[in-house]
């Protein structure tokens, strides 16, 4: 399939940059998608598991919570984590919603738009987002900007980690570790388009077996998505372990971006130089949490009053 | 699996039921997805736990762990009274019209014959009446009082709905709901499949539960057809291997049977063991008992093993048990009578019940072997674990040899899977460390034993030196020779009826058929026959191509018997030799031979109109809804309760104490006073796996570990509650054993059930997790199981016994 080719050439979006993407090729690279069907999605964790071993990655061992979901949570060492939520239905059936959570691959990604550190997250033309760590400068703001509170930061190396889509599997033509591993074909790789239909066939199915509300989750707030869900009930995300109804990308960030937008190269040029001194003087260690920038002082209260959200 | 794991796909409605496949079997489990996928298949999951299938299930039921056979049993009245079973087979391909002795009785829980001084059965009344032929009498109109059909509908006549609702705690209407769906498929365009595992076996009365699913089936018509079938999904990769090749105490190779001892003479034996037809014309192929059994003891002792020596019959072990299994070999331990053990890819310690007495039995051992690739609980059983395992090593003088082994990517050789299949494994990776292959340490054994003997003499060491060991390494036998061997070959040129050359003296043979009782082949496992042939390894084989786009791949590996992928499959055309349906066309007769997408279990030029029935294997050429005296407990499966009960009576023989449990469940006398009563402990529990992990092996892997750390448990909300306890929180569970601590998982996944009159709440236990691996220590699961065992297989009641439970 076309949409296998990524390279520095197809960096379409990069974060903080004033200079335009390149744009020589001719666009033929299709986009792709990852489609998980919760429907026939059995919980298994092989895609979890299958995600460690592909990126090298072993979180702690750590403790059984009273629930299935372990790890319990996404962290710089777990790309994906699989939520666990029983929902009682209208006609009072149980039912048992098995989510596979990662990072979404946002169309318009809110970690892009938010990450002031030059080129550490980056955009290919097909659609997947991600990060360039070595110039990741551990802020924490691309997990501010993001809908979906995908990113982890790292204790170990202050930086930022999610999901790649495993870009390097799909540079060299492979589908993602997850997809490779998953028994029962939950989880679907291929252009966005062929997901997106296949995913229709699926919800057709899903309809004819009774579940009236099934249908595909690509959310428009932010463009689309290159991760798409097929729900039984996509009237109510929200019960798939809070899966967000109608996901946007945080004011703050937007209005950061529109304001800094006339003035990007002064304002993105005092950024880089600033980070770029924060990091020689300060070291990657320290939050910059005294950053005299008011933007980004906006945007470290938004990071503070959605962390006081959640749950 | 009587039919084979692509093959669900074809299944209009997926039973798992006595299973959990999408947790145990997750890969296997995608032919259930393609299934609803394909033909919009119904998966129905019956199982006390709201679990990994039931999520994505269309219809689910709880039920009380240990009352399945109430349930079937239930099932099968609601089918023949309600004439919803499928005539036309049943007539023509089940026991239904065969008339049953006068004698035969059932009464008040028991069947005829029971002797309540030694807990067994006088059987020879569960038999059929024969004519002066020998052959079994028939009544076509299935009229007769005494006829299977009549017999049958009486026995579960008092399987009402209500007392399946009483018993199992399923409301009512749901069991109608079920019951109704898995009827549809006796029409003959349907079928339904049964996925089963342990969750059947584990209990006292286990080989009567999956009979009653077999029974289902039977009235169904759905044994014999694509997408039909009794699946058992076999636990371990090779654990179809284990039974086919044997290694049950009281089995040989190929499901024939170690002697007991008073069959003395090679006569005698022969006589228990060839079947001879109970219906005229039939095949009853154990007929050929003595070629499958000489051709293996030539295989054994060579050129040793001749008719004048009844081909070393003598030097067969007899059985002074009924079996050597492992709930007697650890009461042997605890006796004293058994002071040396080897114990090889099994980790005794964390996997047989009471490990209070395990423990006790392995400590009383002079010398342990423990042959395993991993540092598992068995080989420090003598070690001081802290909490989890507080022995006193100096109590405990058994000295524990452990043999390193090779783990399956580090061997070459096969693998039977839950299908049957025989699929050759090549070596990936060289093994580490000082770690050797299973058949090098067995083989060096073997070669030291044998040079003891010759050395020093001993007793009855005749079995031993006589032994063929003709390897090129006899050191280490290759997988290629042993697989040769069990395919076997003929020792002089075979001849047809015609006299011409079959095969050549030394050649593999081709399959069983070429099996002669006269000492001219041999052949380790007649079942395996076909599997290494002239033609070379046939389990290497990776063609899928599927011609009829039914699954059947038949160049895909090797499957037995003859390469078949589906048991009985004669019986998937009606008498006359067409398709049930064209949907279900799998097998049928082209006028001149039987054709189509599988191998014909069958003879395959025997006409319709010869009217040979397709159960080859039974005297009767029929399905058995009777059967005789093949199963301990009775010749229909009866509902008992678990050994340990959350009731007080069993509410269908509420009166008689004797049909209470399994009237001939193993019980050892030491270990009466083990069983708990549910006043103590009051709590349903039941045990099983998890995806995350694979028994006590992968808490020794990292990733596993991670995805799945600590030990649990699995509560109600009504029962945490009732007993404060939070999500997450620390509890204790005990049962009359012992007890273990765990995390409390509490779900809506589990319920409390109403049960004759009482709220009885159940808890989940997974097996998981010990005092070794880098997951976190914790109680091994089988310090609260009970000392009991199936009565025919003796496997433990792991599923169903009684806890309390308290928050710490």
């Amino acid at each position: 399939m076309r949409g296998d080719q990524i390279n520095l050439q197809d960096i379409v979006a990069r974060s903080a940059s004033p200079t335009p993407s390149p744009h020589v090729r001719s666009g033929n690279i299709q986009q792709v998608a990852k489609l998980i069907d919760v429907s026939v999605c059995i919980g298994c964790k092989a895609c979890q598991v299958a995600c460690s071993e592909w990126n090298d990655l072993r979180d702690e061992v750590g403790h059984c919570h009273g629930v299935y979901d372990n790890p319990i949570d996404l962290s710089a060492e777990s790309f994906e984590v699989m939520r666990f939520s029983e929902y009682v239905n209208e006609e009072g059936d149980l039912e048992w919603l098995i989510r596979k959570d990662n990072c979404m691959h946002c169309a318009e990604p809110g970690c892009l738009k938010a990450c002031p550190a030059p080129g550490a997250i980056v955009q290919y033309a097909n659609g997947i987002v991600d990060f360039n760590s070595e110039h990741c400068i551990g802020c924490g703001y691309c997990r501010a900007g993001c809908p979906f509170d995908i990113p982890r930061y790292s204790e170990k190396d202050n930086k930022a980690y999610k999901c790649t889509l495993c870009s390097d599997r799909v540079y060299h033509g492979l589908e993602p570790a997850c997809v490779k591993s998953c028994p029962t074909s939950a989880i679907m790789f291929g252009t966005k388009e062929a997901m997106l239909d296949y995913g229709a066939k699926r919800v057709a199915s899903l309809q004819e077996r009774g579940y009236e509300n099934a249908g595909i989750y690509d959310p428009a707030g932010v463009g689309g998505t290159h991760v798409v869900y097929v729900l039984q009930h996509a009237d109510k995300p929200e019960i798939y372990s809070g899966l967000p109804k109608d996901p946007q990308i945080s004011p703050v960030v937007e209005a950061w971006k529109g304001i800094t937008k006339p003035l990007m190269s002064a304002v993105l040029g005092l950024s880089v130089l600033t980070g770029f001194f924060h990091y020689m003087i300060k070291g990657p260690k320290e939050e910059p949490e005294d950053d005299p920038d008011p933007e980004k002082a906006a945007a470290d209260r938004e990071l503070d009053r959605r962390e006081g959200d959640r749950p | 699996m009587t039919n084979h794991w692509v093959d669900i796909r074809n299944a209009n409605v997926i039973l798992s039921m006595g299973g959990n496949s999408a947790e145990a079997h997750p890969v296997g489990f995608r032919w259930v997805i393609h299934a609803k996928e394909r033909s919009k298949a119904i998966l129905i999951s019956v199982d006390p736990r709201y679990n990994r299938t039931t999520a994505v299930s269309d219809i689910h039921a709880w039920l009380r762990t240990g009352t399945d056979i109430v349930w079937l049993g239930g099932l099968i009245s609601y089918l023949i009274e309600n004439e919803l079973y499928n005539r036309d087979y049943v007539l023509a391909y089940t026991d239904a019209p065969l008339i049953v002795r006068e004698g035969f009785d059932f009464e008040d829980g028991l069947f005829s014959g029971y002797n309540p001084d030694n807990r067994t059965y006088d059987r020879s009344t569960w038999n059929f009446e024969l004519d002066e032929n020998g052959f079994a009498r028939t009544d076509p109109t299935l009229q007769h009082p005494r006829c299977v059909f009549q017999l049958l509908r009486q026995h579960y006549s008092r399987y009402t709905v209500e007392q399946v609702e009483n018993i199992t705690g399923m409301p009512r209407k749901k069991v109608l709901q079920i019951w109704d769906v898995i009827a549809q498929t006796a029409a003959p365009d349907k079928t339904m499949t049964i996925l089963y595992a342990l969750g059947w076996t584990q209990h006292t009365v286990g080989s009567q539960m999956i009979r009653a699913g077999a029974m289902v089936q039977l009235l169904l018509g759905n044994m014999g057809m694509p997408g039909g079938g009794v699946n058992a999904l076999r636990g371990h990769s090779n654990i179809q291997g284990l039974t086919d090749i044997g290694l049950l105490s009281n089995l040989l190779p190929g499901y024939m049977n170690l002697p007991s001892a008073n069959l003395q003479t090679y006569q005698d034996y022969m006589r228990t063991r060839i079947k001879q037809p109970l219906l005229e014309g039939e095949v009853s192929y154990w007929k050929f008992y003595e070629r499958f059994f000489v051709s293996m003891m030539k295989e054994w002792y060579g050129d040793v093993a001749t008719a004048e020596n009844d081909w070393c019959y003598d030097w067969l072990p007899k059985l002074s048990a009924p079996l050597y299994d492992i709930l007697y070999a650890i009461n042997q331990m605890v006796r004293g009578e058994m002071t040396g053990a080897f114990c090889q890819g099994f980790n005794i310690l964390a996997a047989f019940p009471n490990k209070a007495k395990v423990t006790e039995g392995l400590s009383k051992l002079k010398w342990l072997v423990v042959m395993d690739p991993l540092k598992v609980e068995t080989g420090e059983f003598w070690q001081n674990h802290g909490e989890f395992h507080p022995v006193d090593p100096s109590q405990i003088a058994t000295e524990v040899f452990r043999l390193p082994t090779t783990c399956f990517a580090e061997d070459d050789g096969s693998i039977t899977n839950s299908s049957r299949w025989l699929q050759w494994h090549h070596k990936a990776a060289p093994p580490p460390g000082e770690s050797r292959t299973d058949t090098e340490i067995l083989a060096q054994v073997m070669l030291r034993i044998k040079r003891l003997y010759e050395e020093e003499g001993g007793a009855f060491p005749e079995p031993i030196l006589n032994l063929a060991w003709n390897y090129t390494n006899p050191a280490y036998p290759s997988s290629e020779e042993l697989a040769k061997e069990y395919n076997g070959r003929a020792l002089v040129d075979l001849t047809d009826p015609q006299g011409n050359v079959i095969r050549r003296a030394g050649e593999q043979l081709d399959d069983f058929s070429q099996l002669r009782e006269d000492g001219t082949t041999a052949c380790g496992c007649w079942i395996y026959s076909g599997a290494f042939t002239e033609k070379g390894n046939m389990m290497d084989r990776r063609d899928n191509s599927d011609p009829y786009d039914v699954g059947m791949t038949l160049g895909w590996a090797w499957a037995w018997p003859m390469n078949r992928r589906l048991l009985y499959n004669r019986a998937s055309a009606r008498p006359d030799g067409t398709p049930w349906s064209q949907d279900k066309a799998f097998i049928w007769w082209n006028g001149s031979r039987w054709v189509g997408a599988d191998v014909p279990d069958f003879a395959v030029t025997s006409p319709p109109s010869e009217g040979v029935g397709p159960f080859i294997l039974t005297q009767t050429g029929r399905g058995q809804l009777f059967a005789s005296e093949w199963l301990n407990e009775g010749p229909f499966p009866e509902h008992y309760e678990p050994m340990e009960s959350p009731i007080d009576r069993n509410p269908l023989s509420p009166d008689n104490p004797l049909a209470f449990h399994n009237p001939i469940a193993r019980v050892f006398d030491e270990d009466k006073d083990d069983f708990g009563s549910n006043k103590e402990f009051p709590y349903a529990a039941t045990t099983y796996r998890l995806t995350e992990h694979f028994h006590f092996w992968t808490t020794h892997a990292r990733l596993n570990a991670i995805a799945q750390p600590e030990k649990f448990i699995e509560i109600s909300e009504q029962l945490a509650g009732e007993l404060g306890i939070a999500v997450g929180e620390r509890v204790r569970v005990r049962s009359k054993r012992g007890y273990m601590d765990a995390v409390a998982v509490v779900t809506k996944r589990m319920v409390p059930l109403e049960i004759d009159g009482r709220t009885v709440h159940q808890i989940g236990i997974p097996l998981h997790w010990g005092f070794k691996g880098v997951a976190r220590k914790a109680h091994l699961t089988n310090t609260l199981t009970p000392f009991v065992g199936d009565g025919n297989t003796q496997t433990p009641e792991f599923k169903s016994f009684l806890v309390n439970l308290e928050k710490l």
